[in-house]
């Protein structure tokens, strides 16, 4: 069957179970988007490419599955790199198809000509450049299976026109083989062993919980860990809901913003037990004091993030779910009274400044906003958010106790990423409650999306933490840079007219008082809501590792006296 | 140290650049690279010499060069037993009176006169890098006007391979190899 190359995309990604796709149309990809009108295939037509790389991110995050996201030559494709960047950091299976110019033309300058392949080099697990219509069915299947599978990751296929507009034989290829891609599996017996030994002799472990948990569906199995051996889990930001925050041997996230008593945890540990991470700066501090009682075990499926940045006494290289479902029958039953206790009483004393415990002063904190959504929302909603102080806030106070529901820019922290990751996160679920928590920052950077997101009809939430000051730089102005504010200040727009001229309902809320009403008003107003939240304009998050500290060395938030 | 890989990857467009790419993009330092066919179709194999602090950063190396789709084994040679070859060729100003000179030096390092003008001559020599620095520091007073050098190539001896230090990577490369018929090589 002979078939243009436009339909052998869509062939392969129809048989590939998309069925949405985001985008924006160009030059250099009409036949794609014309071939696009005979296939059962929904399209979502972005205000701006880096929409389109977010939504198919988020999309892919809360789905598990691959997300899809098109741009035409040039402009179009470089608008997607922010987005690549993001879901390259964040190992997100993300397969980009861009248009590129005929292939006689290559090379030459041609007009929306730029080197995608060249530019996204760095920022895709892999990408293809298309010459030929007769290549495009075998590159597709190999760039889906490269993004979902092993350490997941965007792959981008660049597709001259002309292959798109000739015809070449249609065969489905029903098997990829990949002579260098080879994830792994299963870890050697003899370093299960070896593993299993350490966690016998340690009194004081701590499991660092990260994205991978998430990624290889290795939540059960994890609680089964950490039950039977009474150890206690620390979160990365990205890890947060793969261990149900409200389980006793929860300690929150761990890092820079993380909870005192999970870092403290962490730098006294005796063993670490790092399951699907990769010891970032932000989560580590300084690496020369970072947990030096510890032993460290590292499983993880890329090898290239084995002794990368700490090193470990047993790396076991595979599939986080196979490897730890062998692990768990070798690891005895243990309890860690002493150690749990200790670090109950480091806990308590967090609690006693911890925010959420002050009296009420009438003024509107993230945290205490957080708290409301996270109330009314019985944890269960979908939540994005963008990147700075409100991220924290959520991060710390939307008590996070199912996976897949915690949807941030972690690795890239990229401004701009909450409200299109959560239109994408939105088609993925579409009967669930989807909420973006964003800041006034942010939320401009990406604002056109709103748009998208009414002629969508998407369910989506949106809450502004309007404190007129890009926070996070801010903050760092305040403590590091005696508090000379460079370029943070931002006079903001009326954000309930913006949205209003979108037929978006949207309240300002400027009291304590006012939150409950506004969210339940959000709830319960189907389609696109925005809420406008006037916050404390010079808050900071705690507690705090400043950069180039250890990891506790934490600024915190001083005792009140009054404070329950 | 100096490190040397061997690595075997598909010969496809664009691969090169790939591995160069990696080394810039992780800021480790290429001394030189060297790149051809292998007695497998489809298949290119590289000489990699690098300049590392210690066995950790080899496994950097090794390990990031795994993360490339086209990268198909990688081993390290720098400690194993191995013949390892630079092939240089230099033009060395010659008048008549000083070709017996260039001659006998080249004699001694059995290199080759393989081309000769009223006014020049070009050597060439085979060999590891030490032998070819020590020639080029006798050419040097008679006056090298070109050089030009291949960069190492490597091939362990005998029954001996490399150490790969990346476990789970493409099975260490050994089903791979198998799986392109490379077992008995």
């Amino acid at each position: 069957m002979k078939l243009s190359g436009a339909e052998i995309l869509w062939e392969c990604l129809t048989r590939k179970g998309v069925e949405v796709v985001f985008g924006y149309p160009g030059g250099a990809n009409m036949p794609i988007y014309d071939a696009m009108l005979n296939y059962p295939v929904h399209h979502v037509l972005v205000r701006h490419e880096q929409g389109a790389a977010h939504m198919a991110d988020g999309y892919a995050r809360a789905s598990g599955r691959v997300g899809v996201a098109m741009a035409t030559s040039g402009p179009g494709a470089t608008n997607l790199v922010t987005g690549i960047a993001t879901a390259m950091m964040d190992s997100s299976p993300v397969v980009f198809i861009t248009g590129q110019v005929a292939a006689h033309l290559i090379g030459g300058d041609a007009f929306q000509e730029t080197d995608v392949t060249g530019i996204t080099l760095p920022i895709t697990k892999h990408n293809y450049l298309v010459t030929r219509a007769d290549e495009i069915a075998e590159v597709v299947c190999e760039a889906f299976y490269i993004a979902r599978s092993g350490r997941p990751g965007p792959v981008l296929i660049d597709i001259c026109k002309n292959a798109q507009i000739e015809k070449a034989e249609f065969a489905y290829p029903e098997e990829v083989k990949l002579l260098g891609y080879q994830p792994p599996s299963h870890a050697p017996e003899v370093d299960l062993q070896a593993a299993a030994a350490l966690i016998a002799e340690a009194r004081r472990p701590v499991i660092l919980c990260g994205h991978g948990v998430l990624i290889s569906g290795a939540e059960e199995v994890l609680q089964h860990f950490a039950v039977k051996t009474q150890t206690p889990v620390a979160m990365t930001l990205l890890g947060l809901g793969a261990f149900p925050a409200s389980h006793p041997l929860s300690l929150g996230m761990m890092g820079m913003h993380g909870e005192a008593h999970c870092n403290l945890a962490i730098q006294n540990a005796d063993l670490l037990l790092a399951f699907g991470m990769r010891f970032d700066d932000r989560v580590t501090g300084t690496l020369n004091s970072y947990a030096p009682k510890a032993k460290k075990i590292h499983i993880e499926i890329d090898p290239s993030e084995v002794h990368k940045n700490v090193p470990v006494d047993i790396p076991l290289v595979g599939d986080l779910k196979t490897v730890l479902t062998d692990l768990l029958p070798l690891v005895d039953e243990n309890d860690h009274d002493d150690w749990l206790r200790q670090i109950a009483d480091w806990k308590a004393e967090g609690d006693a400044r911890s925010i959420m415990n002050w009296p009420q002063d009438g003024k509107l904190h993230v945290s205490h906003l957080v708290h409301d959504l996270w109330e009314a929302t019985a944890g269960s909603a979908i939540v994005t958010t963008d990147v700075g102080q409100h991220q924290m806030w959520t991060a710390q106070y939307y008590f996070m106790d199912q996976p897949r529901r915690w949807i941030s820019s972690g690795g890239a922290g990229t401004m701009g990423f909450g409200l299109p990751s959560a239109i994408g996160a939105w088609f993925a679920h579409k009967d669930e409650e989807v909420w973006t928590v964003v800041g006034d920052g942010g939320f401009q950077m990406t604002q056109a999306e709103l748009s998208t997101a009414v002629q969508e009809g998407a369910n989506v939430k949106i809450a502004i933490m309007n404190n007129n000051f890009l926070g996070m730089v801010r903050q760092w102005q305040e403590f590091f840079f005696e508090k000379r504010y460079s370029a943070v200040n931002m006079r903001t727009p009326d954000f309930v007219k913006i949205a209003e001229a979108h037929g978006v309902p949207a309240r300002l809320v400027t009291k304590p008082e006012e939150v409950k009403a506004a969210i339940a008003f959000a709830r319960q107003t189907p389609g696109p809501v925005l809420l406008e939240f006037r916050v404390e304009q010079e808050e900071a998050v705690y507690p705090m590792v400043p950069a180039g500290a250890a990891l506790d060395q934490m600024l915190r938030r001083p005792v009140r006296q009054d404070a329950v | 140290m100096q490190y040397t890989f061997i690595a075997l990857v598909e010969d496809k467009p664009g691969v090169l650049n790939r591995v160069a790419s990696l080394f810039r993009r992780r800021n480790f330092n290429i001394e030189s690279l060297a790149v051809g066919r292998t007695e497998k179709p489809g298949i290119s194999r590289m000489t990699i010499v690098t300049e590392c602090a210690s066995d950790l950063d080899a496994h950097k190396i090794e390990a990031n060069l795994y993360k490339l789709v086209n990268v198909i084994d990688v081993q390290d040679v720098s400690r194993q037993p191995a013949v390892t070859r630079d092939l240089a060729l230099i033009k060395v100003r010659a008048k008549p009176e000083q070709r017996a000179e260039i001659n006998n030096l080249a004699a001694i390092f059995r290199a080759r006169i393989v081309d000769v003008a009223p006014d020049s001559v070009i050597v060439e020599a085979t060999g590891t890098e030490d032998k070819i620095e020590g020639m080029v520091e006798l050419l040097r007073p008679i006056g090298i006007l070109e050089m030009v050098r291949t960069g190492q190539v490597a091939m362990t001896r005998g029954e001996h391979a490399g150490i790969r230090r990346t476990p789970g990577a493409n099975g260490n490369g050994w089903h791979v190899r198998e799986a392109a018929g490379l077992a008995e090589y």
